[in-house]
């Protein structure tokens, strides 16, 4: 995803704005907390995607103007760093294990056996919004290697059928709920 | 009869299930109002054998492991007056309490794990009963160039990988007359495969941070940062109710325990980045920045955060000092090698029986670890090598196994010590596709800063795809040793610098792995159609 192209941000910032008015209240609180502290962008920005799940481009003009950095430094910093994400993700957080000790297990096979199935590629999230599909360093959970961790729940010692088994389930689960 | 149960509850006993056993033992506990007390610890680092439970009663502890729920109730049966049926004694680890009958621990010498599961990281009173501050109280006794020269002689050096001597490094720092000076906690432990520094956090937080008192009080520090991956969620609770405690118990904050110090310290959650692992990176990531590093010299301990003089410790660094002021230089010193003191954790993964958290002195030749603490290979495969130090390291070829943990011994090897991840390949696996793997990971993490890091670790990674699949050219071997030595010897940083290390580590003891790859067309001297390579320009590159 990417932020409004610079045409736009200028016409944005010079011609009237979509930021008129302060910032939502809980945008208020946490940007309060770090006011005057420069070295708090990225806490800052953490602090925003735990609130909304992602980094949602109006907070981050917000947090531009009320702070003072220019958004194409946020931008550096967002893009710089593989926590931070642009677009909403699913409702499960699917990331399987590249660590060392899940690769000699074949993890890849297991990613790859989960974008067939869901078809999406890596870092996307599927048209329901059940999905999305990630890959993480290292869990440190090498002794149950390969592992899958959907949210917080870890699943130990997977194959790739298990490993879309898990993700069927819980798409039961979902559906299930949804007709209750 | 006083009786304690002991659950692991770290990040790898709760991937393993340690939730639903904890809550299986405290409704057993409940149901019956049994006069026991329940004690979540951090891991004991038998990860193989997770979730791990202590049982002890009048000072006779079992350990037992895995512990599912459904085992809870049988087990506490036998213990708690209910009979014994039901216990299988494959569920037992240990009963004696040197744990000899159990080599995994029992041939272990624990120094900066010594209190992971055992204690309860978040009860302050349990660090105290085990000398809890006492070597910070002792520290403020004692001059700080003392505290730097007992430092100096313990031969302790630093444990993120590049080895260089902790008390040489403080004594710089110390010398400076600038103000303010600030300390740095590394704790971005990014090695896929390495999870010691977040074990010794979640287990007995407080050890590393009397470390880094010590620290600040020897070298006149006013503020600490510790930098942590936020991918450790546990981890960084852990430390946070930590600092609190420590804060109320008077070591933290302004004129601490009457000496005249002040010193404070601030978590800092890094966002996901393997290059700050490196100490400029580090810095510029802790001052709000994309972590990005820079030219040194100068250093840290002259020009560091925000212009002033830093310095720079790893965890398990930090987490040795303790025991050093306590027991003394000598002693630290003598369960090392001649240059080197002290004790090494490792994290143990990959094809091996043992899996898990081991922590050997300095000088303990690999093979010890691997077959008499690591128990060999799993399904009765033969080991091939063990690839130390992750991404930036080597592998050791399991002809060399009588090589010492030791850095210069290491190193001698092709291989690093590295930060402590060790992963054990068994012969199934592909040197060549181990290689591979390890250069993805840094051609992704390398920031992009260095031209020689960025392209060339771009331009290896393109050969080692041909080799692994089989379309490996003939001069390719050769290109790949140029571009390995350009990239280690012109980038920017260590993450550039070693990076090359895999691949130099699998052609010098894996050569025949990589012929192997080489396709036959190239061998018969035909073009290969499929193969884009374009030879003149890679060379250029």
């Amino acid at each position: 995803m990417k932020l409004r192209t610079d045409k736009a941000l200028k016409k944005h910032i010079y011609r009237g704005d979509t930021l008129i008015g302060p910032p939502p209240p809980e945008l208020i609180t946490i940007l309060d907390s770090y006011r005057g502290q420069p070295d708090a962008l990225i806490t800052v920005l953490e602090e925003i995607q735990h609130h909304y799940g992602y980094l949602p481009q109006q907070q981050l003009e917000y947090t531009a103007r009320e702070l003072g950095f220019p958004l194409s430094r946020i931008y550096g910093v967002v893009t710089f760093y593989n926590l931070f994400q642009f677009s909403p993700p699913g409702r499960y957080q699917v990331r399987v294990c590249k660590g060392t000790a899940c690769h000699v297990g074949h993890s890849d096979a297991i990613l790859k056996h989960l974008k067939e199935k869901l078809g999406i590629e890596e870092d996307a999230t599927t048209s329901d919004g059940l999905f999305t599909l990630q890959t993480v360093a290292c869990v440190g959970a090498c002794s149950l290697a390969p592992v899958q961790v959907v949210n917080e729940r870890t699943y130990a010692r997977m194959t790739p059928e298990k490993a879309w088994e898990a993700l069927e389930h819980l798409r039961a689960e979902a559906g299930q709920e949804v007709k209750e | 009869m006083t009786s304690i149960i002991r659950i692991g509850m770290s990040t790898s006993d709760i991937a393993a299930g340690a939730g639903i056993t904890y809550l299986a033992i405290k409704s057993y506990i409940r149901n019956r109002q049994l006069p026991v007390t329940l004690k979540r610890t951090g891991s004991l680092g038998a990860s193989h054998r997770e979730p791990v439970v202590d049982v002890e009663i009048d000072g006779v502890s079992t350990l037992y492991g895995p512990v599912s729920p459904e085992r809870v109730a049988p087990l506490l049966d036998q213990h708690f007056g209910a009979g014994s049926r039901g216990v299988s004694p494959e569920w037992v680890i240990s009963r004696r309490a040197d744990r000899s009958d159990y080599p995994f621990l029992g041939r272990q010498v624990k120094v900066t794990t010594k209190l992971c599961g055992l204690i309860d990281p978040h009860s302050l009173d349990d660090f105290l009963a085990h000398d809890g501050y006492q070597a910070f109280k002792k520290a403020l006794k004692m001059s700080p160039e003392a505290i730097v020269q007992a430092i100096k002689d313990s031969k302790l050096r630093g444990r993120g990988g590049a080895g260089f001597p902790t008390g040489i490094k403080w004594g710089i720092i110390r010398k400076s007359p600038v103000r303010p000076k600030y300390l740095i906690c590394n704790a971005d432990e990014g090695d896929p495969g390495a999870f010691m520094d977040r074990a010794t956090i979640e287990g007995d937080p407080h050890r590393m941070l009397e470390g880094l008192l010590i620290a600040a009080y020897a070298t006149g520090a006013s503020k600490g940062y510790i930098y942590v991956r936020a991918e450790y969620p546990l981890a960084v609770n852990t430390l946070r109710y930590a600092i609190e405690q420590a804060r109320e118990y008077g070591v933290l904050g302004q004129n601490i325990l009457g000496s005249g110090m002040d010193f404070d310290i601030v978590i800092k959650e890094g966002a996901g980045a393997f290059v700050c692992g490196e100490e400029t990176a580090l810095m510029h990531s802790i001052e709000g920045k994309r972590g990005m590093p820079s030219m040194r010299p100068p250093y840290p301990a002259e020009h560091g955060l925000w212009g002033y003089p830093s310095n720079i410790n790893n965890v398990e660094t930090l987490a040795s000092i303790s025991s050093i002021i306590l027991n003394g230089p000598d002693w630290f010193a003598n369960l090392g090698t001649e240059k080197s003191g002290g004790t090494k954790a490792f994290a143990l993964a990959g094809a091996i029986k043992n899996s898990g958290l081991v922590e050997v002195p300095i000088g303990t030749p690999l093979r010890e670890l691997i077959y008499d603490i690591g128990g060999g290979c799993t399904d009765g495969r033969d080991l091939k090598a063990v690839q130390l130090g992750g991404p930036s390291g080597g592998c050791i070829p399991a002809s060399l196994m009588d090589t010492p943990i030791d850095y210069d011994e290491l190193k001698a090897t092709g291989a690093i010590m590295g930060s402590g991840g060790m992963i054990v390949l068994d012969e199934t696996v592909s040197m060549v596709d181990m290689a591979h793997y390890f250069l993805t990971f840094t051609q992704d993490e390398s920031c992009g800063k260095c031209l020689p890091c960025r392209v060339g670790t771009r331009k290896m990674l393109n050969i080692l795809k041909r080799f692994l699949d089989g379309q490996g050219q003939m001069d390719d071997l050769d290109r790949l040793q140029r571009l390995c030595s350009t990239v280690a010897k012109s980038s920017l940083c260590g993450l550039g610098q070693t990076a090359p290390n895999p691949v130099l580590t699998t052609l010098r003891y894996f050569e025949d792995e990589y012929l192997a790859a080489i396709s036959e067309h190239a061998i018969n001297g035909k073009s290969n159609g499929k193969v884009k390579a374009q030879p003149s320009q890679e060379a250029q590159a």
